[in-house]
């Protein structure tokens, strides 16, 4: 383990990323929120979706100063309801990153399979794969995941609908993504599949499933991981941008992008922080996740090395 | 290290029109510099045709690159001197090279779409490397043109001068390809792989073309391959690489039939040959290993890994050039020890 | 005049010389719609266009003979080895291994006739999954015919390396990590993992360096020899054809213009085409070799020459060249399809 640690360590792409301050700093970033989240229930000071906790006599409490109500200090002060922001922002980063996350994973393996079928079997599945993802495309991903995201809602019953929503919003902002992964695939499916190891494979009569699963599939991922560190950044903005817009994550679990939806009301009468540092979190980690994704790209482009 | 001696030739008045010496390229990553080419001299004389034979990872291409200037960086030339009609034209700038290019050195390389452009009608193409080279005017440009197509045997030139580099054959574009590389009557042609994309038949075709148009012309010619057969056939000198130093040169004839270097009569025996004088024998020589890579060159000799007459001197110390009449080796075999 | 008998056959005569017949090929053609799509052709009013690259080709391959395809560019050999070796279904005609036809075969004969031909490829860098592991390359064929299972897979892929001329431990390796000469000996150790009678050979030393290329084909031999192999050997180089081939078949165009033993097709060819073959490949003796060129290339196979594709560049040609094409006969000891084979036999093998 160690050694192939060490020998990680010494490759070429270690290497790059040592070189490049950007990628590192934004490595870092985008890890400190990961732990953030992850670690949520025990870093954050407060419970701020357990009713019972919460003293409204504490509502708008500006940073770092003692509040009304309960004397405590809240270091990102408190919204409307008395809710530390800090613990707030953490809870809510915890679900933007697992709505993201689990967004991206499943328009990954939809995608990722949908292009290896086309790539491989051509003709009229292929065909029809594409114009239906063509289709899609002339859709912004957004109002995509918001037709499905409608279409789901009006489908679920209405006490269901606040548990629900995760599950929707993951539907929704997939759906509205998997077109990239499966014509990115879908080229190096093409290419591969014409090589002599596919023909070998068909040679001694192995079955479809086995020459895209075990045969193909290995060789396509290549370009996969660095689609999906720029869609992960795209599926975070797009749920944060369903969830402001109201459509999304409800305030009784907010995301991020809900938790700017709440603090644009209180801007303007002066409750800045309500505002800012959610807003602050959702850049930082978009920006990071971007930034990682376009050195990823640049990294591993053949051409550029 | 390789001595500066240069194999002198019959004709020995007529200065070389190419003088390679000790040339040494050189491409620096960050688990240390590589040296493709590891002191390469030659000569090429005015209307004679050089091979440079070698396998693959031998250095050739990377050699004919250095010579016009085509290096991509990182690699560079690190030392030695590429002389031309007695002119310096390693280290000269971008703008001189290009004045070089086309006006004195012509190059035919082996895929036909890298020399032509896609988008411009060839007799347009051959016209303007007429007008960026040679003081004519626009129409005698044009007369140049045609004139450059049916010398290289293309039927119909008239017609065929507005065409499109798609709508000629594989052989047809590659004639075109030559008579772009002549039009600015160069001194000096490197041809580098020229026909290994082409089919058997219109290979011989090609090479025959080349030959007669450049002996024709007082052409000198640096002929890049790696097939034993077209050396033999189309060359008058060949020199022979291995892992980025020349082996062996001198008359094709000679070194053909008569090798001094262990890896020359390697290739000449792992060669299959249609010759009805050859016998069909039931194996072919086999040289063991292949040739290294740029980052596993051995001590000493690079062959002697895979040379059947080692020696142990082979293994320590590299061997110094050693002039026979018009031929050089770079064997301890030959060397006459001090 | 030639005093060799001639007559006219329809079919390929079945060899009544020693050894049996294990590959018949019988009338093979291939074609391929190359037309624009649908909707394109209509607003254009294009007519289809339809690429012939194999047409009636017949020839038999006895076990444990080479039987070398030579052709150009648009010769249609590699058409013709994939279907021979089931990965492409012909569109005429038949192949029958040792009497088995795979387009007709039932399943379970066809998962046995699989195990019986293999194929080398040409590309020793695409022909290896650059993701698996040797070990797992060679060993594919083993476990998809259980052949062996567990720990016996592994022993037998060491014993096919040691074959090959590699070595046990190259198996937990990968293809990037070996030469292009050494990833072509795994290709040739899985191939012989199913233990087949017959390989394939599409232009199986074409992209590797000369020295490397000996080493290949003396392996080659010697595994046919040890092995009882049957070699189908795709190639355009006649050099190595005639190192390596007991009957030589020459393809011009998909046709099969002259097919004959090794000694004499080399010697005394019948077709004008295999004698500008002949004359064109470049000999390590040529010093100053002047070739007949014929000043022509293989045309364009989608409309090709009318009669004998051959004729616009035919130094032999006559009024009906371009009228009808020539049936298949036999002279001596050779198959050709020329109206003039026996006046090319007269002038001998070319210029030399």
């Amino acid at each position: 383990m160690k050694s192939a640690l060490s020998r990680a360590w010494q490759s070429d792409i270690a290497w790059a990323f040592r070189g490049s301050p950007i990628a590192m700093l934004a490595a870092f970033v985008f890890a400190l929120l990961v732990i953030a989240a992850l670690f949520a229930p025990l870093i954050a000071p407060h419970t701020p979706f357990d009713p019972s906790t919460l003293n409204l006599m504490d509502g708008f409490t500006p940073p770092m100063s003692e509040a009304l109500g309960s004397g405590s200090v809240y270091w990102m002060g408190t919204d409307d309801q008395g809710r530390d922001v800090f613990s707030t922002i953490l809870y809510g980063l915890r679900l933007s990153l697992l709505i993201g996350l689990a967004a991206v994973l499943f328009a990954a393996v939809l995608g990722v399979t949908l292009g290896l079928i086309a790539g491989y079997v051509g003709g009229w599945v292929d065909a029809l794969i594409m114009r239906v993802a063509d289709i899609q495309l002339t859709f912004p991903s957004i109002l995509v995941a918001l037709l499905i995201f409608g279409v789901a809602r009006g489908l679920t019953p209405p006490e269901l609908r606040d548990q629900m929503a995760v599950w929707v919003l993951i539907l929704s902002i997939g759906l509205s993504e998997w077109v990239q992964f499966a014509r990115t695939v879908r080229s190096s499916a093409m290419v591969e599949s014409k090589k002599d190891y596919v023909q070998a494979a068909r040679l001694i009569g192995r079955r479809p499933i086995a020459i895209l699963f075990r045969h193909l599939l290995p060789n396509v991922l290549g370009p996969v991981l660095v689609i999906g560190t720029i869609y992960l950044a795209l599926a975070i903005i797009t749920e944060a941008t369903l969830s402001f817009l109201g459509v999304g994550a409800p305030p009784t679990s907010p995301s991020l992008g809900t938790l700017i939806s709440i603090g644009q009301d209180f801007l303007f009468s002066g409750e800045w922080w309500i505002l800012l540092f959610p807003a602050l979190t959702l850049l930082a980690l978009a920006l990071s996740v971007n930034l990682l994704g376009d050195w990823l790209r640049d990294v591993l482009n053949p051409k550029l090395r | 290290m390789a001595s500066n001696v240069m194999p002198s030739s019959a004709a020995d008045d007529a200065a070389p029109l190419l003088q390679v010496r000790d040339l040494v390229v050189e491409i620096p990553t960050r688990r240390g510099t590589l040296r493709p080419v590891d002191g390469v001299s030659f000569t090429i004389r005015a209307g004679e045709i050089l091979g440079v034979v070698g396998e693959s990872g031998a250095g050739k291409s990377i050699t004919g690159a250095a010579i016009i200037g085509l290096l991509e960086r990182p690699t560079r030339i690190a030392s030695g001197s590429v002389t031309l009609a007695g002119t310096r034209i390693d280290g000269l700038s971008e703008r001189e090279l290009r004045r070089v290019r086309g006006a004195r050195i012509g190059t035919v390389f082996q895929d036909p779409s890298t020399s032509l452009n896609p988008l411009k009608s060839i007799g347009d193409q051959l016209a303007e490397t007429a007008l960026a080279h040679l003081s004519v005017s626009r129409a005698e440009a044009r007369q140049r043109a045609l004139q450059s197509l049916i010398d290289v045997g293309i039927p119909a030139a008239a017609e065929r001068l507005d065409a499109f580099p798609h709508q000629f054959s594989g052989g047809m574009r590659q004639r075109v390809v030559i008579a772009l590389a002549l039009i600015g009557d160069p001194e000096l042609v490197i041809a580098d792989e020229p026909t290994t994309a082409l089919d058997v038949s219109v290979q011989a075709q090609i090479l025959t073309l080349l030959r007669r148009l450049c002996t024709e012309r007082g052409v000198g010619v640096m002929l890049v391959t790696h097939d034993m057969g077209v050396i033999a056939e189309t060359t008058d000198r060949v020199a022979v690489l291995y892992a980025g130093r020349v082996a062996e040169i001198g008359p094709t004839r000679r070194v053909l039939t008569d090798a001094a270097h262990p890896y020359t009569r390697g290739l000449m025996g792992s060669t299959p040959d249609t010759s009805p004088d050859r016998d069909i024998g039931d194996r072919l020589v086999q040289v063991p290993g292949a040739m290294p890579g740029l980052a596993n060159i051995p001590t000493g000799c690079a062959f002697h890994p895979r040379c059947p007459s080692a020696m142990s001197i082979c293994e320590q110390r590299e061997p110094h050039t050693t002039v026979l009449g018009d031929s050089a080796v770079r064997c301890w075999l030959h060397e006459d020890y001090p | 005049m030639s005093g060799a008998e001639s007559s006219t056959i329809d079919r390929v005569p079945v060899r009544d010389e020693a050894g049996d017949v294990l590959v018949e090929v019988q009338g093979l053609s291939r074609r391929f719609d190359v037309s624009s799509a649908w909707l394109n052709r209509v607003v254009r009013r294009e007519d289809k266009r339809i690429l012939t690259a194999v047409d009636e080709v017949s020839f038999s391959v006895n076990r444990g003979e080479t039987y070398a395809l030579v052709g150009e560019s648009g010769s249609g050999k590699s058409t013709i080895a994939k279907m021979v070796v089931g990965l492409l279904a012909p569109s005429a005609g038949s192949v029958r291994i040792d009497g088995t036809d795979p387009a007709n075969a039932r399943p379970a004969a066809m998962t046995a006739l699989r195990r019986r031909i293999q194929m080398i490829f040409q590309d020793p860098y695409a022909s290896l999954n650059p993701r698996w592991r040797v070990a797992d390359i060679v060993g594919e064929p083993i476990r998809t015919f259980g052949l062996a299972s567990g720990n016996e897979v592994g022993k037998r892929v060491g014993e096919l390396l040691e074959q090959v001329g590699l070595s046990a431990s190259d198996a937990t390796k990968y293809p990037h990590e070996f030469s292009g000469g050494q990833r072509q000996r795994i290709g040739i150790a899985r191939a012989l993992a199913s233990e087949p009678e017959l390989i394939v050979c599409d232009e199986p030393t074409s992209a590797l360096d000369v020295s490397v290329q000996a080493q290949v084909l003396n392996l080659m031999r010697d595994l046919q020899r040890d092995l009882n192999l049957t070699y189908l050997f795709i190639t355009h180089d006649l050099s190595v054809v005639r190192f390596m081939a007991d009957t030589i078949g020459v393809l011009y165009l998909g046709r099969l213009v002259e097919s004959a033993p090794r000694e004499a097709l080399f010697e005394r060819p019948t077709h004008p085409y295999t004698r500008m073959l002949l004359d064109a490949a470049p000999r390590l003796d040529g010093f100053e070799r002047v070739h007949a060129t014929d000043g022509g290339e293989v045309p364009d196979p989608i409309s090709p020459p009318s009669g004998c594709h051959y004729h616009p560049r035919c130094a032999f040609r006559v009024d009906k060249c371009d009228q009808r094409y020539p049936p298949r006969r036999v002279l001596g000891p050779s198959e050709v399809a020329c109206f003039e084979a026996e006046r090319v036999l007269d002038a001998g093998a070319g210029s030399g």
